[in-house]
């Protein structure tokens, strides 16, 4: 398979999770477990350009296929937009669902690129986040898709403004 | 762009550029090599005797380095507790299980698979007891859970031996006598607040590293209080504090679950300590809902008194709090933190009474509030019954009756003195930013169409950033952690040679942003821009001392120490200054990175400067000491008590019971902020937990002790397609108890939350006539409420 654009072979065990292969093998810890059942989301990284979480599937599964995680977000040091919204609007805390939620949102804005607020929680109900009651992870998608159409950004909403 | 004012301003995070790329570290992503991997067996049946129990096939096991028990461990004693009332937790379990999760065996082996098979061979035979599960039946010592006990009531919080010990009358007499007026209104009702999983994303983990050739010992662990674990890993494991360190690095939400200090924990110190390897033991999800804390767990009836024109007169809590199989860090302390505030924000005679009672089930201890929502649940949901009965505007009652402005500092029910507030003040701004009139013509409107729309008001008034340091005498020590007192926190801030600062903390965040407040205050006061500050906290090695980031304390209190110990810095900076610049230490200002004579921009020195010479004892003023680095260890000389109102307005659909949240308003007061943005992020978090107690969240045992709720398909949190937007807003009354006049944010989203949406749901249901449904209200629940109002 291809991690981050870079090409991976290696032998693993038929059990190995994908998570923990990225994890362990690769030391790409920036994919995170938060349930290894399928069910919080930190672990979703992108196979093939489509969300996966990661937990519920084999490492060998994704064998010839194209992996992005996290790490691989950013190009040439530069943010990707999704990554700048959550900074700018807060959209992280303890940052440990962050990663996943950052790839699912992602994938969602790959999708649609003028999301509603509905539409974006309802993309990213699979990535569970127990810090920031989501509202301003909902601005940080919102900042992004208007980053990415080319828009100036919705200014934030706590007291103060920026 | 972010803001970059300093003080007050919505400085963006320091912490994000690491996490958003992936590259922040938590604990189960160190893995140094020749890392031995821990897995428990762990019981299956709530109370039972072991009768075999052979780790002889597992030990023969290829791979596995090891298989403790409860004779190997023994001699270290019980997990330490700092409130040792009830039975304290085994290491392992002691010939008996008391809870399903209870950890009876650990296995050390090459790798987590090779754990996990071990783990199955071990053969163990119990010969199964029945379980305590019920409260009142707990209560009713049936069945005692610790025979040695001779009760399941480990404690019993009244004016006794509470009140009594503060010198302050018994108020029951008067609530009584006011029950007896002609024109008396009471009003009571039983209630459960349910026992809560608090699902930190972040499983807990730990690492410890023993360096034999050293005699020293490293924990990484996900951890909220770094201090207090390396306190009692000395304490339990015989060593010196010297030679235990403890870093918490990334911690991944912890919400109180992760502020005890766990067996789990001193067993992999002493694993790796008996091996000279590094041991690594990482949670299932399955052990975070059956062998990390719970919260919450109360029965009880809260019974208000007022007369008929709103005037309240009196209010009575009687409860039964769920104290779990085992007791842990506070555990049988927490039902006092709320009784601490029982009285809310409203000026009349309080009387309580809760018993704290043994269960066989997971121990209860601090979870988001701890104590405080629970208690303001019980009172406000009192309060809006009573609201309903005199046909009174809820909103209304709570004004009437609120302590004023000038009543401050205002000594409670309970015996604390209120440190300052504007409770009206809240609420004005509340009927300002809802419009609340038209909100009303709303709900009315939508009322006369025959949906089922409620509208519900929730106060509060919590208590945080914890001192006086008197309470570290009445018992409420940190000393079963190797600390004196649990009443203040410690702050360094030096300016390195270059004219950057390195800051120090003793708190132990888990997604509160302290690198940047700290940076802030910081900031603020020395002129040095943010990004020439770096904030370190979590490190028991570099900070010396701490009690780590539990119960909204940070900001008051270690952020108190670090405001002292910059302008000790900049004092002694001023004179530095002085001397190069040939002025006097008063005319030295410092700003944009540098110090100047005030009103002559033009000669100033550098930071840098200033630094080079404080690290030459020749080029400074006589009488000032070479360095410059100060410490200051802070102790608060009262609580905070931050407040405020929130509003909910919510829809029922009578068809399937399901609840949808139309508008959430909130308004909190937390004093002076640093980081507005970081103090809305903490309420929106804090809500959507409050959120998630009132509709989702439910930790269900059985009546043999199973846990039903073990995975996050059957322990429902909320999703974002759960939550609204919510709008906030917030009043400013700085507390006069600390310099910077600041009083903590972290949990008050939570206390203020449930009892709101609950109010809501009632108001929905009120024109059929239901008066109340227990949480969480999930819609089978409130469609059962509804049938059984319409037959
Ligand atoms: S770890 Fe994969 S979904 Fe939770
Ligand atoms: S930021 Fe902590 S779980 Fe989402």
């Amino acid at each position: 398979m291809t991690v981050n654009g870079q090409p991976v072979t290696a032998d693993v065990e038929p059990r190995t999770l994908l998570v923990h292969f990225l994890r362990e093998h690769l030391r790409l810890t920036g994919t995170h477990v938060g349930c290894e059942t399928g069910y919080c989301g930190a672990c979703t990284v992108h196979v093939d350009g489509e969300p996966v979480k990661s937990c519920t599937m084999f490492a060998v599964q994704a064998d010839g296929a194209s992996v992005t995680t996290i790490e691989g977000l950013a190009r040439d040091g530069q943010l990707h937009p999704v990554q700048e919204g959550f900074w700018e609007r807060h959209g992280l805390q303890c940052g440990y669902c962050t990663p996943g939620m950052i790839m699912s949102s992602v994938a969602l804005l790959d999708k649609n690129d003028r999301p509603t607020e509905e539409e974006i929680r309802h993309g990213i109900e699979g990535n569970l986040c127990r810090c920031t009651g989501y509202h301003n992870i909902v601005r940080a998608v919102e900042y992004a898709a208007a980053r990415m159409r080319g828009e100036e950004p919705p200014a934030p909403d706590w007291e103060g403004g920026e | 762009m972010a803001t970059t004012s300093v003080m007050g301003g919505a400085v963006r995070r320091r912490e994000d550029p690491a996490l958003i790329r992936g590259m922040g570290k938590y604990t189960d992503d160190f893995a140094p090599p020749g890392t031995l991997r821990v897995a428990f067996l762990r019981s299956p049946v709530a109370r039972a005797k072991i009768i075999r129990l052979d780790t002889s096939r597992a030990k023969a096991m290829p791979g596995v380095v090891a298989v403790y028990t409860h004779d190997d461990v023994e001699h270290l004693g019980p997990l330490v507790a700092q409130v040792p009332v009830g039975k304290l937790r085994p290491l392992l379990a002691a010939g008996e299980v008391n809870h399903v999760g209870e950890a009876i065996a650990m296995v050390v082996a090459e790798d987590r698979y090779l754990a996990q098979d071990a783990v199955e061979a071990i053969e163990v035979d119990f010969d199964v007891l029945p379980a305590v599960v019920d409260l009142r039946k707990a209560a009713s010592d049936e069945i005692i859970v610790h025979e040695e006990l001779g009760t399941n009531v480990l404690h019993t919080w009244t004016y006794h031996g509470y009140w009594e010990a503060l010198g302050l009358e018994d108020q029951t007499p008067l609530i009584d006598e006011a029950m007896q007026r002609p024109d008396a209104v009471v009003v009571s009702i039983d209630m459960v607040n349910q026992r809560l999983i608090p699902v930190a994303i972040e499983p807990r983990s730990v690492l410890a590293e023993y360096e034999p050739g050293y005699g020293r010992l490293t924990v990484t662990s996900s951890t909220q209080v770094p201090h207090a674990l390396a306190g009692a890993i000395a304490t339990q494991l015989g060593m010196h504090q010297r030679d235990v360190r403890v870093i918490a690095p990334e911690v991944g939400g912890g919400f109180g679950s992760k502020l005890n200090v766990y067996n789990d924990e001193i067993l992999v110190s002493w694993a790796s300590m008996q091996l000279g390897r590094p041991v690594k033991w990482t949670e299932t999800r399955r052990e975070a809902a059956n062998s990390t804390i719970h919260g919450r767990g109360w029965v009880g009836t809260a019974t208000l008194v007022g007369t008929r024109d709103g005037q309240f007169l009196g209010y009575k809590l009687e409860a039964i709090a769920d104290m779990g199989a085992y007791s842990q860090n506070f555990t049988v302390a927490i039902p006092l933190l709320g009784l601490w505030i029982a009285s809310g924000q409203y000026k009349m005679p309080t009387a309580f009474k809760v018993d704290c009672v043994v269960t066989n089930t997971m121990t209860t201890d601090a979870y988001r509030g701890a104590g405080r929502p629970e208690a303001i649940y019980y009172l406000e949901r009192a309060i809006d019954a009573y609201a309903r009965e005199i046909g009174m505007d809820p909103l209304e009652v709570r004004e009437k009756n609120f302590w004023q402005p000038d009543e401050f500092p205002a000594t409670m029910g309970c015996g604390f003195a209120l440190d300052s507030g504007d409770y009206a003040a809240a609420t004005r701004r509340l009927r300002e930013i809802s419009d609340y009139e038209e909100l009303l013509r709303r709900r009315d409107q939508a009322r006369a169409e025959g949906r089922l729309v409620g509208i519900g008001i929730g106060s509060y008034v919590e208590v945080c950033g914890f001192g006086p340091a008197i309470l570290a005498d009445i018992g409420f020590s940190w000393s079963a952690y190797g600390q004196p007192s649990a009443f203040n926190g410690s702050g360094l801030v030096r300016v390195n040679p270059d004219g950057t600062a390195t800051v120090i903390i003793g708190t132990g965040p888990s997604g509160q942003g302290h690198k940047t407040t700290w940076a802030q205050i910081v900031s603020n006061g020395l002129g040095i821009p943010i990004e020439n500050i770096r904030v370190h906290h979590g490190d028991t090695e570099t900070s010396p001392m701490g009690i780590g980031t539990f119960g909204s304390r940070s900001i008051a209190v270690d952020g108190s120490a670090t405001y002292e110990a910059t302008q000790k810095v900049r004092e002694k900076a001023a004179k530095i200054a002085a001397k190069l610049l040939e002025a006097a230490p008063e005319d030295i200002v410092f700003a944009d990175g540098r110090a100047h004579v005030a009103g002559s921009p033009d000669r100033g020195v550098d930071w840098s400067e200033i630094a080079a010479a404080a690290y030459q004892a020749h080029k400074l003023p006589e009488g000032v000491d070479s360095g410059l680095e100060e410490t200051i260890v802070w102790t608060p000389s009262n609580a905070t008590w931050p407040f405020g109102t929130h509003l909910a307005m919510v829809e029922v659909d009578p068809e399937t019971g399901n609840v949808e949240i139309l508008e959430y308003y909130a308004v909190d007061d937390c004093g002076n902020q640093i980081n507005p943005m970081i103090v809305n992020g903490q309420v929106h978090g804090g809500i959507a937990q409050g959120v998630g107690q009132a509709l989702f969240e439910d930790a269900i045992y059985d009546e043999d002790g199973n846990l039903l709720t073990s995975s996050l398909v059957d322990y429902i949190i909320p999703t974002a397609a759960d939550l609204p937007s919510f709008k906030l807003a917030h009043t400013v009354t700085p507390t006069p108890v600390n310099p910077m006049g600041v009083k903590g944010i972290g949990e008050a989203g939570t206390i203020g939350s449930a009892h709101t949406i609950v109010n809501a749901v009632v108001d929905a249901l009120a024109p059929l006539g239901v008066k109340h449904v227990d949480m969480p209200l999930r819609p089978r629940r409130v469609w059962a409420a509804i049938q059984e109002a319409r037959a």
